[in-house]
Formats: C-alpha cells, structure tokens, sequence
C-alpha cells in the first residue's frame, strides 16, 4: 500500500566509436552475417571450388605423347583412357583397400567410441580424448616410416609373433593371395594395417560423438521393452549412431582413397590412385590424365553418400 | 489379494548417498500405487529398481513371488513409461508400439494389428504412420503409454509420466490413466512429486524422504493420520504446532498437526480448543480465503469458506481467536 516513487534516467548517449559500430551492426543483422561469412565464403568459393573446376578442366585437354606438351583443345581421351584394363585395375585395387580400411575402422572404433561416450567419466575421459588424439600430432610420414620399421623382418612385430610362437601361422597368412607378401611390411596386410591405425581417431571421434547424442534412456526402454542387449545394439543404438559412422567412414575412406605416401612405403608395388597422380604429373608430365583419375575418389565418394542417403544414414539426423 | 511388487530391505547407495536406504513395501496385484516424494528422495531410483535399470546394493526385489533381483530389465515382466517419454526418433510411432513384440519375434502382420489396436485404445487410430517429432507432448504421452501396453504387462511402471504436460492435459489424462487401469485391472506403480495427483488417483500411496519410506496408505488415512512431520507437510498443508504450544493445546510432548479447514475463528466450545494469535495477511483463493495468523511465533494457516458478500475482516497486526475441535490434532512422531 505504500507509494512508488521511481526516478527515470535517461541512458547515457552512445559512447565510443566500437560501441556505434556495434550498435549499427547489431541492427543491420545481415551485414553481419556477410561480415563473418566473407572468408570461408571466399576460401571455399574461389579457392576450393575455383581449383576444382580447374582440375575438370585440366581433364579435358589434350597431351600429345611425343612432344609432351599440353594444348586446350577439348577431348574425351583421358577419360577413354581410364577405363583401360590397367587404369581401372588402379581404381579397384585402391577402391578395395578403401573399403576394406574402413570397415576394419568402424568395427575397431565403435566399442572404443561407445565405452567412451556411456561408461567414463572426468578426468579419464580427457585421457581417452588425449589417447585417441595424440597420435594425429605426430607427422604422418614419421608414423608411416616408423611401421616400415614395426613390420619388417626382424622387427617388433615379428619378434612379439615369435615370442607368443605364432611364427608359423603369420608365415601361412602371408601366403594366401592378395593379402599376403613376402615380409610384412611388403604385404597388403602390412598396408591395411597402416592404413588402419593412421585412420582410426577419424572414425572414433564422430561415432563417440554420435553415440554420446543417443539419450541413455532410450536403450533403457529397448531394454525394458524385452530387447536382449544384441537387439538394442541391432535397433536403436547403431541406427541412431549411425550417421556418425558414416562420417568416420568418409574420412576414413576418402583419405584412403587419395593416399599416395603409404602406398610407396609399405606393402607390395603396384600403383594407388593417389600414387598414380603423383606420378603423371611429376615425373611424365600428363597432367591432363592425371586431372582424370583425380575426378575418380570425388565420383566414388559422391556415390558412396548416396548410398549412405538412401541407406536412411541421415534420417536420424 | 496376491502381492504384484515386493521390495524386501532394498538399499541402493550413491557413493555416500542413500538414494534408497532400507525400504520394504508390498504393491498388490491390481492396485493403483503411487509412489509420492519431492525430488531427491529416492522415489525414482526405487522406479527403476523394479525396472531393473539399476540394482538393488542391499535386500530383494520379488515380482510376483519371483526373486527378481538380480534380472536385467529385458528378463522383467514388467513396462516404463519414461517421463519423457523416450520415444524412438528412428521409428514410426507404429515401430515404437510394436517394438516390444517385434524383440519377441511376433510376426509383422500380428504385431502390427496390435499396435494399432493399442493405440486406438490411447484414442491415437491412424497416427500409426507419423514420426514421434511429429506429435504433441500429450500425444507422445499416449504413443508411450500404448508402447508400454501392448505388451499386456502385469505390472506397469510410470515415472512421472504427466510431468511435461500443461495443467489442463494433466487433468484430463489422469482421468483417463485412472479409467485405463481399473479397465485393463494392471498393477500402476506410478512416481510423482505432485501430492495432488497422488491422492486423486491411487488406490495407496507411499511417501519418501530422503531415500525412506515415511508412511504407506491409503489416501484419505495419508491426509487425515500422517505419522510423520514430514508426511503431514508434503500431503496438503498442515500446521505442526510443537514445543510449548503443543503442549499447551494438546497436552503432550509430542508434535501435532492440524489441517487449516478444521480452524475457525470465535471462542472454542465443549470439546474445542482454543489459542490468540496476531493477524498476519488474508489470501483470497476463490472458493476460501487463507489466514496466516501468527501464534507465539508459529504461523498458522486458517482456511475459510467464502460466501457471497465481503466479510468484516480485522486489520493486520490485531488479535484474533482460533479454535478447532481437540479430534481434529493428530499427533505425530518426532522428527528422526
């Protein structure tokens, strides 16, 4: 029942020049937004896209084989050209590596990413984060060149093999086709192998964060609902993560796919895709062939997300 | 009447918090049995001790005569519905009502009539074919309620299951929760914080505190005979008068309790007693109007019926008369 008494103040007029222009970009949203934007807008737009095309371009024209010299004039040949016998064997002897790394991945990476994301906590969880992390701030060809190491005769893995007295089988594995050679470290295995450990943080990291996503309470009603533990797997918890597979497998995948270093280093000769570039435009010159097999991972990823769309991977998204 | 839920001396323990600490209870088959607590007291993980979502540290859990103690949630013969629902995002809501027998292995065909037979039961008929995101909280409500049903459980288990709901939906959809239980004649062990949802619904209730069972009964015995300050405090409001004043009106050490309804004002008669109080502030809540009246430094809260006309009311700060019949005190156990 009392009375109010209030003193209005007027606000104290605008003060310093950052403080208008805040103020004017705070009513003028959009020139804001074109402001934040401009950058990456300008990175992707003309220097990502801009190379790209380039690059489709560069795959139209014409390399004569005896002068070696590059003219504009528009043909198919490059891509006559990959499709020879020996071209597209390149492409599916890369192909099935890509495929055979990244599956390889998402079957190592899932329990890691689950047992990170439901079952620790604190400060071992930053441990884990810093575990699966860790190896990403080494270089990659010191990594690379270290397994040439690990997997040659006479090195740890050989002697661990010898010491558990599992000599005898790994010689066997080495014999069978196309994944064995004769050492490790000259073997498809020994290149999967590599492929594998260098790819795996790209896969745990988007399915950890997809499973996190996942409310917990969900499997509890799966479970509730009579599911046995292998079902809630099969019908909520991998649907449901399964957009975050998918992500790790593009990385996993497209990096395998354009990968030319591994391939020099470890495993049995034969070229990559990725080794094949390398080669037609260093050392022979066809960058015009070269800008074809380019086009090659950038066709197969686009299909694979396709795939992955009309498997239903991003309708729990 | 055979017994649906039994928890014999269950304890579950936090680290150093007792989220439940030695309760037995008995659900009987059939009954509508409310679990009633503020947050924090353990009424939710005792939900999800019968679930089987966790484990009890102590004691055992029967489900009708059966040890169920140590039976993970799928081995269970019992259904949750999640108070926030929980619903697969993934699946259609007919996917989501027919989960429980698509595990089971019922083929698409059955499963699928009797999917939509639940959900026309939760009057859903033709939503079948939506995604959960496409509902309504309320509706969302009745998609987890028929996913829970169509499993014909014995016992059903809801966690607060209104909580989310605007007050007008609440109240339509306890009538319905009651009418669906006495017609389907299932075991509800239904969790809320809300007293009045509790006592409107529930054949008993049990009050928890602090990870302890306080006092299990009917309703109408929980308002009228609380046993504790506790329960007489959190079921409808109540005064506890103790210490002198307690002694003085009611001749006993022990604190009592008095419902605002049972106080008028004016002299006590025969079998009234009767105390002077200072006028605190009236609330007017439509149908009465509240009192707070300050006795000696205990504030009590006097509810009066409102008739048509404005009463002559004293000024704030003057004395006035309560008195309430002495059967009206109930006297309760101390404070542990």
């Amino acid at each position: 029942m009392s009375a109010v008494t209030a003193t209005v103040q007027a606000l104290p007029a605008a003060g310093g020049p950052l403080r208008r222009l805040s103020t004017a970009l705070y009513r003028r949203r959009h020139l804001a937004l074109l402001l934040l934007l401009a950058p990456p807008l300008l990175w992707f737009g003309v220097v990502y896209l801009g190379s790209l095309l380039a690059l489709v371009w560069q795959s139209g024209s014409t390399f004569d084989d005896f002068t070696m010299a590059v003219t504009p004039t528009r043909t198919w040949a490059n891509y006559r050209a990959l499709l020879g016998a020996a071209n597209l064997d390149v492409v599916a002897r890369t192909l099935g590596m890509a495929a055979a790394v990244t599956l390889a991945c998402a079957v190592l990476a899932f329990p890691v990413a689950y047992y990170m994301a439901r079952h620790v906590t604190g400060a071992l969880k930053g441990f884990l984060y810093v575990a699966v992390m860790l190896p990403m701030w080494a270089s990659y060809i010191v990594k690379a060149y270290a397994w040439t190491v690990i997997l040659a005769k006479g090195g740890v893995v050989y002697w661990f093999t010898g010491k558990l007295g599992l000599l005898s089988a790994l010689e066997w594995v080495l014999t069978l086709p196309v994944v064995g050679g004769s050492s490790l470290s000259t073997s498809n295995l020994g290149r999967f192998l590599v492929f594998t450990y260098l790819w795996l943080p790209y896969m745990i990291l988007p399915t950890h964060a997809a499973i996190e996503r996942v409310p917990a309470n969900l499997l509890q009603a799966s479970a509730d609902l009579g599911a046995r533990p292998a079902q809630t797997f099969r019908t909520v918890l991998l649907p449901l993560a399964f957009p975050g597979v998918v992500a790790g497998s593009i990385f996993t995948f497209s990096l395998t796919l354009g990968d030319y270093i591994i391939p020099q280093l470890v495993g049995p000769p034969g070229l990559y895709v990725g080794t094949m570039v390398y080669t037609l435009q260093g050392s022979v010159g066809n960058v015009p062939l070269a800008a074809a097999f380019t086009t090659v991972p950038i066709l197969i990823v686009g299909a694979y997300l396709a795939l992955a769309r009309r498997l239903g991977a991003f309708d729990a998204l | 009447m055979s017994i649906a839920v039994e928890l014999l001396e269950v304890s579950r323990h936090h680290g150093a918090v007792r989220a439940v600490d030695g309760v037995s209870l008995a659900i009987e088959d059939g009954e509508f049995f409310s679990v009633l607590g503020p947050s924090g007291s353990g009424k939710t993980t005792c939900l999800r001790l019968i679930a089987g979502f966790d484990l009890p540290g102590r004691g055992r859990i029967l489900l009708h005569g059966r040890d169920a103690s140590a039976l993970p949630p799928y081995e269970r013969d019992v259904n949750t519905v999640f108070q926030d629902y929980a619903l697969f995002p993934h699946l259609s809501v007919l996917e989501n009502v027919a989960y429980g027998l698509r595990v089971k292995g019922v083929a698409r065909r059955e499963r699928e009539r009797e999917a939509e037979a639940a959900l026309e039961q939760v009057a859903l008929g033709g939503f079948g074919a939506r995604r959960p995101g496409q509902l309504s909280g309320g509706q969302r409500q009745r998609v987890a309620l028929a996913r829970a049903l169509v499993n014909r459980p014995r016992v059903l288990l809801l966690d607060e299951p209104l909580g989310a709901l605007d007050l007008k939906l609440r109240e339509q959809m306890q009538v319905e929760l009651k009418g669906l239980q006495r017609r389907l004649g299932i075991t509800f062990v239904y969790v809320t914080h809300d007293q009045g949802e509790a006592l409107s619904m529930s054949d008993r209730v049990a009050v928890f505190n602090q990870g302890r069972l306080e006092q299990v009964d009917s309703p109408r015995a929980l308002y009228t005979r609380p046993r504790t300050v506790f329960v007489a405090g959190f079921v409808g409001t109540a005064n506890v008068l103790s210490g002198a004043l307690a002694r003085r009106v009611a001749g006993g050490d022990r604190p009592v309790s008095v419902r605002p309804e049972q106080i008028r004002l004016g002299e006590p008669g025969g079998d009234q007693v009767g105390v002077t109080g200072r006028l605190v502030d009236v609330q007017y809540h439509g149908p009465v109007s509240r009192w707070q009246v300050d006795v000696d430094g205990t504030p009590i809260t006097v509810s009066l019926p409102n008739g048509d006309e404005e009463p002559v009311r004293p000024a704030q700060g003057a004395p006035v008369r309560l008195c309430w019949p002495r059967a009206a005190m109930v006297e309760l156990e101390p404070a542990a």
